[in-house]
């Protein structure tokens, strides 16, 4: 009970943190727009004559937060370093988990509150056809579960440096081999060169594990992925965390 | 409250902290001296838990730092060296934040905060942005933060760091109201805070405690100790010299100044003067024209200079 007190303390302080400062509604903002703007220009809802959001909507999720997602995390450790808070925190009668939970959560709520944000995409498709609402509120999970594990390894990139422009770089490259690595093309050009590591380097892709949500299906493999990468990446920030203390 | 035994840190090859132990009780206050680099903020840092040490240990109230963390630093009130606090928020978002995270809800809150509001007099910057605060402010702030929950040890790394002498004067006095209560420690290297606020002092140099004493027993270590100053009007300093040598306590005597007819001279006892030297001096120089005649008690920065300087001066040979 306590200790869930004490993670919900960190996560009102860090969600006010994000909309004292312009950044959440900058982020917020260019969120929408480039939803918008792929969806009805660049991924052709309306030349597309279905009701689904899958391809013209979910598709480029990935795409916007290789850039949106290391955005909202880079500053999560950084500035506490930078700033030299760290040394308030981890001096409060909290545990470094309690700490690295609270600020991980803030920040994800943050990316679910964009998400749904972008509900108009959800009433326009209502409007104009029968879609079926099931298979978007799954590939809407999805969304959100791949913003967390993104997220998550911002959290580690946050907490290795006090730049938090060099956070954000890192984590850009690291959330673009996530990507990759499920990318057709990419895949292609594996199963010319090495036609057996191809289900091992898909297996460890975002895009591998999205495409069931967005098809409607839970699978609790690709569930699992996701919070694996996460809980992965939140025990690597405690261990780079602690390990910065030792000296 | 606060005992420390044989605590180390090694960064790399450097033994930041080497072997250092003291203890604090309540009622306490502990000035941890010494040069910049010395090792105080390090040692503050393992004792508040944010760096865990390489050797020896530490125990809050009885609950050691590393074993039982948690415990330990519920009794500590912190204020880290340059005074951090989060510029995004408000100081009164800032100290509703670590009162809350301290354990304090409700109307406990309300009066944690109210309280400290008041003794920090944070009144005039209550809803202004951490961001937009002078350098004094902030300090307070961040003061306010560590004694928000009425902490039994606290732990003040260059309380004075950055305030003016009017808010100096302010925080001194505060530490020194505190101390009546709590263990207190903190760090400085402004000598006179040492006899403003301490009931003790320690001075640590490249790691190693060097001198550990009431302000007055470090004094004592100063070769001014007993040592007595007198001026002297229209007698040239020869003859002052002179007639001071053959007073049988004195061991030497050094020109202090010499202009406008009037003579500085200061004259040190030899062995133990238990304070006869300016009496005997005074009767020595009677028929001349005494304008000033005082007996020093030893002064702390020239014992702070003569611990910590020799060492130095080796390095650099």
């Amino acid at each position: 009970m306590n200790a869930w007190r004490n993670v919900w303390t960190i996560t009102k302080r860090e969600l006010g943190a994000y909309f004292t400062s312009p950044l959440a509604y900058v982020f917020i903002v260019i969120f929408l727009l480039l939803c918008g703007f792929f969806t009805f220009f660049v991924g052709g809802f309306f030349e597309r004559q279905e009701a689904s959001l899958v391809r013209p909507f979910f598709d480029w999720h990935p795409w916007f937060y290789l850039f949106l997602v290391p955005a909202v995390g880079m500053r999560l450790w950084a500035e506490e370093r930078r700033v030299g808070t760290i040394e308030l925190l981890l001096t409060m009668p909290i545990t470094a988990w309690q700490a690295i939970v609270g600020k991980f959560l803030a920040s994800w709520l943050f990316l679910a509150l964009a998400l749904v944000l972008t509900f108009p995409v959800v009433i326009t498709v209502n409007r104009l056809g029968d879609p079926d609402n099931g298979v978007i509120l799954t590939a809407y999970v999805g969304s959100w579960l791949m913003a967390g594990a993104y997220l998550a390894i911002s959290c580690i990139t946050s907490a290795l440096t006090r730049s938090q422009v060099v956070s954000f770089i890192i984590s850009l490259v690291v959330c673009l081999f996530l990507i990759l690595a499920g990318f057709p093309p990419v895949i292609n050009v594996l199963e010319q060169v090495a036609p057996r590591l191809v289900d091992l380097v898909a297996s460890f892709s975002v895009m591998t594990h999205f495409e069931g949500f967005q098809k409607g299906v839970l699978d609790s493999r690709d569930v699992l992925f996701f919070l694996s990468v996460i809980g992965f990446s939140l025990f690597t920030t405690s261990v780079i965390l602690r390990t910065h203390r030792a000296g | 409250m606060i005992k420390v035994q044989n605590l180390a840190k090694v960064f790399g090859a450097k033994r930041a902290v080497d072997d250092v132990s003291f203890s604090v009780n309540r009622g306490e206050v502990l000035g941890f001296l010494g040069p910049n680099g010395a090792g105080k903020s390090t040692t503050m840092r393992m004792i508040t838990g944010f760096l865990p040490p390489s050797g020896g240990s530490v125990s809050v109230g009885g609950f050691d730092i590393v074993e039982h963390p948690i415990e330990a630093r519920r009794l500590i009130g912190y204020l880290p060296e340059n005074a951090p606090a989060y510029t995004d928020m408000t100081v009164h978002g800032f100290l509703n934040f670590a009162a809350e995270i301290r354990g304090l809800r409700g109307d406990a809150r309300k009066q944690a905060v109210s309280r400290v509001v008041d003794l920090c007099f944070l009144e005039s910057v209550l809803h202004q942005s951490v961001e937009t605060l002078s350098k004094g402010y902030r300090h307070r702030t961040c003061f306010a933060q560590s004694i928000i929950h009425d902490p039994d040890v606290l732990v003040l790394d260059e309380p004075t760091d950055g305030l003016d002498p009017n808010q100096k004067h302010e925080v001194r006095q505060l530490i020194r109201r505190m101390g009546e209560k709590k263990a207190i420690i903190f760090s400085t290297h402004i000598l006179e805070e040492v006899d403003a606020v301490c009931s003790r002092a320690i001075i640590i140099d490249r790691g190693k405690i060097v001198a550990n004493g009431t302000p007055q027993e470090l004094r004592q270590k100063s070769e001014w100790a007993g040592a007595v100053t007198l001026r002297i009007k229209g007698v040239a300093s020869s003859a002052v010299t002179a007639k001071l040598y053959q007073v049988p306590l004195v061991k030497r005597v050094t020109v202090v100044d010499d202009k406008d007819g009037r003579v500085t001279v200061r004259a040190f006892p030899k062995g133990e003067a238990n304070g006869k030297l300016a009496q005997a001096v005074g009767e020595a120089v009677h028929e001349w024209q005494i304008e000033q005649l005082q007996a020093e008690e030893g002064r702390l920065d020239e014992v702070f200079r003569s611990i910590t300087m020799p060492d130095t001066a080796k390095e650099a040979a």
